[in-house]
């Protein structure tokens, strides 16, 4: 390959063939393995065992019940084709509810998160505070220790507070839960938003509220990585909603879904139906929210 | 002590009654997301562990010391099931160590060589099995595993010696692309010049990986490995959504989370204990603690940090 490249670009050509020529090269450097058959075969076989289970999942849940049974593989044919899951589910369970539950509960949860978690981290990152670094400290241990393991009190305090059942319970557990990370992630991306920015609108008057207004949309992508990242682990949750807020008209998807198929096992067209309907919401969210997620991971790393 | 606050407005700076004095702002600023942290997270985990040492009626608990922990350890009503679940802890974490991590490094590694095409459709396919609720990833795979479908002969969930080395994979097949994503993140941002230095040196792909990338990924490691490690101490969901609390075939899946539902709730004939609950957690917290400890303590203080 090298050779024929160069040989190209001995001859009479342009600038633009050795830029391409260079190109190439640098490419073939430690990209060659990179670039092997092997290495697709690889990375196409992991992809196809993460996906399609997925996909097996949902295909099916179009199909008639001797269709999933007798042809797992094949797609729903006009002859094969049926709704009837998503008609057991819709007569025998409140989804539309818990989705609404589920909605409320992760964009309240949030918008507390990025609201609290952004005005600390600003206040963090901003003003040299005695015992600010304790002060860090102490809201970033969180981190390190799941807020589970204080169920037993958690509890009691919510049954104290009036608030179990009820969404708000949710709201505050998570908004707890989401703190720690946001603050360590934005307190990081404030610190390096220019000290001359901030001053310039204080000199023209701007009080430290407005200051803080000017500096968060600064710091947009890092925002959006905490919401992505804080977003999942809010929706997908099981342990609180079962302890907190069972009630039926205060379920969310995960807790929802999870009963509903422990009662209908057996009725595999309305299990298909349901998993389907719990997956599609959040996949499709991170189809949009994908770039975010990984940009935000190498944001300060130059790529 | 005027300038506690490096941007001091001269001369005008509203001050409230606190035993250090704060321009009213920073309290603004700061107390809400404290007090919601505190009130939510760090005075129920505070409490939790003072109920441990705590016994008797509901509400009227008196100071036991720590009676409830040897309870926990020595009465075979507990100790059986505790140390049962506590070693199944370990091996579902090991398993997760020892699987999710490499596999997750070597997609990564791939996935961050220059040169490849399609990376981003690669990454996000890999990666989108940790979206979903490990709720929804244990029935998908119930569905797959049973024997109704014919996808597979044996049952490996209902085989008490293979139930929780399935579902340990099962979960490590889940959150492979989270542990990818973390080490992706610092191999993409490994300097060009560096791998094509290596390459001058005639170093292949393994000697480049070994020698170079490695010892740039090392901190990340540690980092995925004590998450990893947090996460399964507190893992509860796979198991029940597969088995119940009762975590069958006898007991052969309980881990901690499953463990620490039973004895706080009760379940069947066993009674729920609040007190005992707490026990459980604050061993959980101790267990992790040593976990952290190890971590930055021994492996913190050995891995060198480099600045890309």
């Amino acid at each position: 390959m090298s050779k024929v490249n160069r040989a190209r670009g001995t001859g009479v050509h342009s600038l633009s063939a050795l830029a391409r020529w260079a190109k190439r090269v640098r490419l073939g450097g430690p990209a060659r393995a990179g670039g092997s058959l092997a290495t697709y075969g690889f990375l196409g076989a992991y992809t196809f065992l993460a996906v399609a289970p997925v996909l097996l999942i949902i295909l099916n849940s179009f199909k008639t019940r001797v269709a999933i049974f007798d042809t797992p593989f094949a797609l729903p044919s006009a002859d094969t084709f049926s709704l009837i899951g998503y008609q057991t589910v819709l007569a025998r369970s409140n989804f539309p509810l818990y989705f609404e539950n589920s909605i409320v509960v992760t964009v309240a949860s949030l918008a507390l998160i990025l609201t609290l978690g952004s005005m600390a981290a600003y206040a963090l990152a901003e003003f040299r505070l005695p015992g600010g670094q304790f002060m860090f400290v102490y809201l970033i241990i969180g981190i390190m220790i799941p807020i589970r393991l204080g169920t037993v009190s958690l509890l009691r305090l919510m049954t104290a507070l009036g608030l179990t059942n009820s969404l708000w319970a949710l709201i505050f557990v998570y908004t707890a839960m989401g703190l720690p990370v946001a603050i360590f992630i934005l307190r990081q991306m404030m610190e390096q938003v220019p000290r001359e920015l901030k001053d310039a609108a204080r000199i023209d008057g701007a009080s430290e509220y407005r200051v803080f207004l000017i500096v968060v949309p600064l710091v947009r992508p890092a925002v959006a990585t905490v919401a992505v990242f804080s977003m999942l682990p809010i929706w997908n949750d099981l342990w609180f909603p079962l302890i907190l807020t069972p009630g039926e008209s205060t379920k969310t998807v995960t807790l929802g879904a999870q009963q509903f198929l422990g009662a209908f096992f057996s009725d595999w067209n309305a299990v298909l139906a349901s998993l389907t309907l719990a997956i599609v919401p959040i996949v499709l969210l991170y189809l949009v929210f994908s770039r975010l997620l990984v940009g935000g991971l190498t944001t300060g790393t130059g790529k | 002590m005027t300038t506690l606050v490096s941007p001091t407005p001269a001369g005008r700076i509203p001050r409230i009654r606190l035993p250090i004095r704060l321009p009213r702002y920073v309290v603004v600023f700061l107390l809400p997301a404290t007090a919601v942290y505190t009130v939510f997270m760090i005075y129920p985990l505070l409490s939790s562990i003072g109920l441990s040492l705590m016994s008797g009626p509901t509400q009227q608990e008196q100071f036991v010391g720590l009676q409830n922990y040897s309870t926990l350890l020595t009465n075979p009503a507990y100790s059986d099931r505790f140390w049962g679940a506590l070693r199944q802890t370990f091996l579902f974490s090991a398993i997760h160590l020892s699987v999710q991590l490499p596999v997750g490094l070597l997609i990564a590694e791939i996935l961050s060589r220059p040169g490849l095409r399609a990376r981003g459709f690669f990454r996000t396919a890999i990666f989108l099995p940790t979206t979903i609720s490990i709720v929804i990833v244990a029935f998908i795979w119930q569905l797959i595993l049973s024997p109704l479908w014919g996808l597979t002969d044996a049952a490996p969930l209902g085989n008490g010696g293979w139930a929780l080395v399935t579902l340990s994979l099962i979960s490590v097949w889940q959150y492979v692309g989270l542990s990818m994503l973390m080490f992706y993140a610092v191999l993409i941002s490994v300097p060009r010049d560096l791998l094509d230095a290596a390459l001058v040196d005639g170093a292949g792909a393994w000697a480049t990986f070994r020698h170079v990338k490695l010892p740039l990924v090392l901190p990340m490691l540690g980092v995925a490995a004590i998450i990893t490690y947090i996460a399964n101490l507190n893992s509860f969901e796979i198991v029940f959504t597969t088995k119940g609390p009762l975590a069958g075939p006898n007991y052969s899946t309980d881990i901690m989370g499953t463990f620490f539902y039973r004895t706080f709730f009760g379940y069947q004939w066993q009674l729920g204990s609040p007190t005992m609950g707490a026990t459980v957690a604050s061993m959980m917290l101790l267990v992790i603690s040593i976990g952290v400890g190890l971590y930055i303590g021994v492996y913190r203080r050995r891995v060198e940090t480099h600045e890309l």
